[in-house]
């Protein structure tokens, strides 16, 4: 139930001289229900690439992405998705931007403010329910973003870097919340980051990607326990064995 | 409020300025110039403005004038906005409609007053196609280059949230995403439309009119009472403009205060 089974993913792109860039190649993995994973790359190791693919935004060469024993082939309501860049719809009051969805699909408006309003209280900003994107710091964008691909109720929610544009302090509270809010929903969350602070705090899996062919390089298991500290000499450990990976096993051969 | 307007000037320094300018006005005309003909002093033209207030046709001539010009400007949202939305919508009707709108641009409004004449003969109706030709064009290049500039990430944001035909991605993402951009067009519309209500009146559509007027008092020459036209002209197309900064903006467009515009 709810496993996302991604099998032989391949995907290239032409190159001005006639050659092909291979983004991905022959990329598998399988994602468990309610598992939080984080996947970890250098830029330009098709991270964003794979993530638009689940999303149903972009198509495969060749391959296939299975949700819930369903292939997914376009923008799909089991798969929710927080961007990296600010999303919300700047002529839209926050209430009105998580609601969208369930506009969309017809619901009337008593009931899709009441659902939109649980998931504003889910994410600490009720008292900005009326406010205008334009209003709220970069951190509180975030927080509505997630809120709105939440109000749908998708199996999965993807999120293509959702800090990478805040300070540290406002990261490192944003990661709290996320986990909280990860608590209370049980959703499989797939989460993109170049940070390896972040996704040693965030995940139950890292997949490290090797740049240009992205391919799997190798998946970390993270046992300690929840709420991690980050100063801990276990994280601390983990951290370094996650980095070595990426500046020396898993860079660029 | 007190002695500042909104945008934190002090109002007091305006009305001093139109003030001053009157004076000026005033000496000039009745010390220096001596001749109203040449230049009729603010005096003149307020006393013309009385008598043609008594007189009442300068009612019908603005309900005439703004007649043509709901035509006109009617016409060109009614044909410039959802021409502007396909083409900045898909782009190859973009690269088939964009040579023959930047060919038709450049040729002045009042170039087609003969085929005004000839199409819909002397009528309301010619006036108000000059008025569109005018109007239609900025209305047109702003809906579209707004359309264009819609963020990829508002489009796919909209589509993960089940917004997915082209008809609803319009309406509740595009749309809203270039109204500001529309709104400029249309302001810029309104204000060349207006521009060319005088030309399009000039050639006989009606015996009313603003324009219509100001042509008919300079053939007798009282050029007191064009003075009065020309203010009342320049009034309008002022209040056409306030409409949208205050009204428009602050209504519609309200979600950008705060945002680097």
């Amino acid at each position: 139930m709810g496993d996302l089974v991604i099998t032989d993913l391949h995907q290239s792109f032409p190159r001005d001289d006639g050659s092909r860039l291979v983004v991905l190649d022959n990329l598998s993995l399988t994602v468990k229900d309610k598992e939080f994973v984080c996947i970890l790359g250098a830029s330009g190791c098709g991270k964003t690439t794979l993530l638009r693919m689940i999303a149903g935004l972009d198509h495969a060469e060749s391959g296939s992405i299975v949700l819930d024993g369903e292939a997914i082939t376009g923008p799909n309501p089991k798969v929710g998705m927080v961007f990296q860049e600010y999303s919300l719809f700047p002529w839209r009051t926050v209430i009105d931007n998580i609601a969208f969805g369930l506009e969309m699909r017809g619901i009337p408006k008593e009931e899709r403010y009441r659902v939109a309003e649980e998931y504003l209280e889910l994410v600490n900003l009720s008292q900005f329910r009326d406010s205008f994107p334009s209003e709220l710091s970069g951190g509180m964008r975030q927080r509505v973003a997630v809120a709105r691909a939440l109000a749908l109720d998708p199996v999965v929610l993807l999120m293509d870097e959702p800090f990478g544009a805040l300070d540290a302090q406002t990261r490192n509270k944003l990661q709290i919340e996320l986990l909280e809010i990860w608590e209370k929903t049980k959703k499989t969350v797939i989460f993109i980051t170049h940070s390896v602070d972040e996704a040693v705090f965030l995940s139950d899996r890292i997949v490290v990607l090797t740049p240009r062919p992205g391919r799997i390089c190798q998946v970390t298991e993270i046992q300690l326990p929840r709420p991690r500290d980050r100063t801990s000499p276990a994280f601390a450990e983990i951290r370094r064995e996650v980095l070595d990976l990426i500046n020396q096993h898993c860079s660029i051969q | 409020m007190g002695k500042y307007s909104t945008n934190g000037r002090d109002w007091r320094l305006g009305a001093l300025a139109i003030v001053c300018t009157l004076i000026i006005w005033q000496f000039i005309a009745t010390v220096i110039i001596r001749y109203p003909f040449i230049l009729p002093a603010p005096t003149d033209v307020f006393s013309a403005f009385i008598s043609l207030i008594q007189k009442g046709d300068i009612f019908i001539d603005l309900g005439t004038s703004l007649v043509h010009f709901a035509i006109g400007l009617g016409l060109a949202l009614i044909v410039g906005i959802p021409l502007g939305i396909i083409i900045g919508w898909n782009r190859r009707i973009e690269a088939l409609a964009d040579p023959v709108i930047e060919l038709l641009r450049p040729i002045p409004p009042l170039a087609w007053i003969p085929f005004a004449i000839i199409w819909f003969g002397l009528t309301s109706f010619s006036a108000g196609f000059i008025i569109f030709i005018g109007a239609v064009f900025p209305i047109i290049i702003n809906t579209y280059s707004g359309f264009r500039g819609v963020p990829r990430v508002f489009v796919e944001a909209g589509k993960m949230l089940g917004c997915t035909k082209d008809r609803d991605l319009v309406r509740y993402i595009a749309f809203p995403a270039a109204l500001p951009s529309v709104a400029a067009g249309i302001r810029i519309a309104t204000g060349v439309g207006w521009m060319c209500l005088v030309a399009a009146e000039l050639f006989g559509v009606s015996n009313f009119g603003l324009g219509q007027k100001l042509w008919f008092y300079y053939s007798l020459h009282q050029m007191d009472s064009v003075v009065v036209y020309m203010i009342l002209l320049g009034l309008i197309g002022l209040a056409f403009d306030m409409i949208f900064r205050y009204y428009v903006d602050k209504k519609f467009l309200k979600w950008r205060t705060g945002e680097v515009a």
